[in-house]
């Protein structure tokens, strides 16, 4: 009796719900924040987790419940165009032979998402927000070049980028922590490039893009790290010296303490 | 435990540079190479950008090879004089390689040529040196005295030169046309190949000039010290390659390693030396060889476009 009566309240419910987005369409948002707009790389620096958390706005308590909100997260890294070789086999030896130049590759991409990637939206859809590790588009420099040749490459590309870790996929990342409030945490690897990630967030509802939103992220170094940069970007000849001098030091004072003769 | 490098922009294991600098310096000290051609294709094995690994093994070499010279210079088995000229040659072949450096890289085959470059000669020196050394010692252990490299009133056409020079610590006396040349193709081939040269630059004294095998070791440390100090400072004023962080450390591995190594070095005799320098350089040869004729693990390459 008590179920048929809960059963009855959901169907109400769910009229109700179905109602109002028709009335009204569908003006689900999402928002991010970011608890810092700097990350600083210090010397101890060797990959880290980012979280990043966000929040759904006007978002329906009913698909909530259904667990048919997903969240997609991405962390992007700056662009920088990239010249992709092949080698092919050429008298027996293995050489650099045809090259594909890309513009404005995300030096890195971490994704964090609700659940795997297939279950959330099909790969269309992917293709058409650029999102993914799989679906993320590459812009050729010369867009008149055979297809086929272009896929191969952007797919080369892909997979150098995800073996060395700079893009990444992290399954479940993405965490429900109340009905409208989320948890994403992002990988960022060892070898992360400075400069300004965009943190993105793609909001789903039953597999259909909903809302995207964006904030800006500095990944600076700090401390003794950027001063050696600067000095070696500003004063290059001075910082060859001092390499020099820091090895000649290092010799003399090497044959000194561990002298064997 | 990780230490984020600055310019190669990554974070690193502090204790795998260290024995890794290590493991170089202990055979540099032993054998008189800067140790050029082992530290820059182990730091790509680990993931260094090339550009930065060939820039810092440069700086790393400086050190070990100081360490080095300082030990040789003690024992009395170091030749200023021969070191000098080879140096003079050295810089304008270095100067002139780091030009066609620069032309082989717009044109995208300088890992090609490089490599090509490497099994050829490493292949080359190292298996005429196993030959000449296994010879030696078979004859020593047939109770002989192991003939000397040098024998009186043997002279070939490099002898017959003019501008004759004497080099007391290395009791030649040779005209300075062949010392000079040859630092000028050392010179040229180190700057292509990223290395101080010292692989070459041993057993050419050796061999072509009939150094004493012990004075060599101690001179060509001495010349590998000015080259990989030119080299760092070219590729830190025009690229800025040079990670002092990830040369520092290998630094540290190196300069002990490099004691241990001239230690050991003193130890053996000369044609023993020789054929273990052989196998190390042949050892290196197959494994570029390999990677040229064998289809490699990534066909597909990355590189970053500079000045973009």
């Amino acid at each position: 009796m008590r179920r048929s009566v809960l059963a009855l309240l959901q169907a109400v419910a769910l009229l109700a719900a179905a109602g109002g987005a028709s009335a009204q369409a569908p003006t689900e948002g999402i928002q991010i924040g970011l608890s810092t707009d700097r990350v600083a790389i210090t010397a101890d620096f060797s990959g880290a987790d980012l979280t990043i958390f966000g929040s759904l706005e006007d978002a329906d308590p009913l698909v909530s419940r259904q667990g048919r909100y997903d969240v997609i997260v991405v962390l992007e890294g700056p662009a920088r165009p990239v010249l992709v070789w092949r080698k092919d086999r050429v008298l027996g030896m293995w050489i650099n032979t045809i090259s594909e130049m890309f513009v404005n590759v995300p030096m890195s991409y971490s994704v964090s998402t609700t659940r795997m990637m297939q279950d959330i939206t099909d790969a269309d859809s992917y293709r058409r927000l650029s999102l993914g590790t799989n679906f993320i588009y590459l812009e050729p420099a010369d867009k008149t070049q055979f297809p086929p040749t272009i896929d191969e490459f952007s797919s080369a590309l892909r997979d150098l980028k995800k073996s060395t870790n700079l893009y990444n996929e992290r399954i479940g990342g993405v965490e429900f922590l109340s009905q409208n409030l989320f948890r994403a945490t992002v990988t960022l690897a060892p070898n992360v490039p400075v400069g300004t990630h965009r943190a993105r967030a793609f909001l789903f509802k039953n597999g259909t893009f909903v809302k995207e939103t964006s904030a800006p992220l500095a990944i600076v170094k700090a401390g003794f790290e950027q001063s050696i940069f600067n000095f070696s970007r500003n004063y290059g000849f001075l910082y060859g010296l001092l390499a020099v001098s820091l090895a000649t030091l290092t010799g003399w004072l090497g044959r000194i303490v561990f002298r064997r003769d | 435990m990780g230490i984020y490098l600055p310019i190669a922009e990554m974070s690193v294991n502090v204790f795998v540079l260290l024995a890794m600098g290590a493991a170089v310096g202990f055979l540099s000290g032993m054998f008189g190479v800067g140790g050029g051609f082992l530290i820059t294709p182990l730091l790509i094995f680990y993931n260094i950008p090339p550009a930065i690994a060939v820039a810092t093994g440069a700086n790393q070499v400086i050190a070990s090879s100081v360490s080095g010279a300082l030990a040789h210079l003690k024992r009395g088995t170091l030749d200023f004089k021969l070191g000098t000229v080879l140096l003079a040659g050295g810089v304008v072949g270095s100067s002139l390689g780091a030009y066609v450096f620069a032309l082989l890289r717009r044109v995208g085959q300088l890992d090609l040529f490089v490599s090509i470059l490497y099994v050829l000669f490493l292949g080359i020196v190292g298996g005429l040196m196993l030959v000449e050394s296994a010879n030696a010692i078979r004859k020593a252990r047939g109770g002989g005295v192991p003939p000397p490299l040098k024998r009186s009133g043997q002279h070939n056409w490099i002898h017959r030169l003019p501008l004759k020079m004497r080099f007391r610590t290395s009791k030649l006396f040779v005209s300075v046309i062949p010392v000079l040349g040859l630092g000028a193709g050392i010179g040229f081939l180190a700057a292509i190949m990223g290395v101080g040269g010292g692989f070459i630059m041993v057993p050419a004294l050796i061999y072509l000039l009939k150094v004493p095998t012990n004075v060599v070791v101690g001179t060509s440390l001495f010349q590998i010290i000015f080259v990989a100090a030119y080299t760092t400072i070219i590729h830190s004023t025009a690229n800025q390659t040079v990670d002092i962080v990830l040369a520092f450390l290998l630094m540290v591995g190196g300069v002990a390693g490099a004691q241990y190594g001239a230690k050991v070095g003193q130890r053996l005799r000369g044609e023993q030396l020789r054929a273990l320098l052989a196998l190390l350089v042949l050892a290196v040869a197959l494994r570029l060889g390999f990677d040229l004729f064998v289809r490699p693990e990534h066909v597909y390459t990355l590189t970053g476009v500079e000045g973009a």
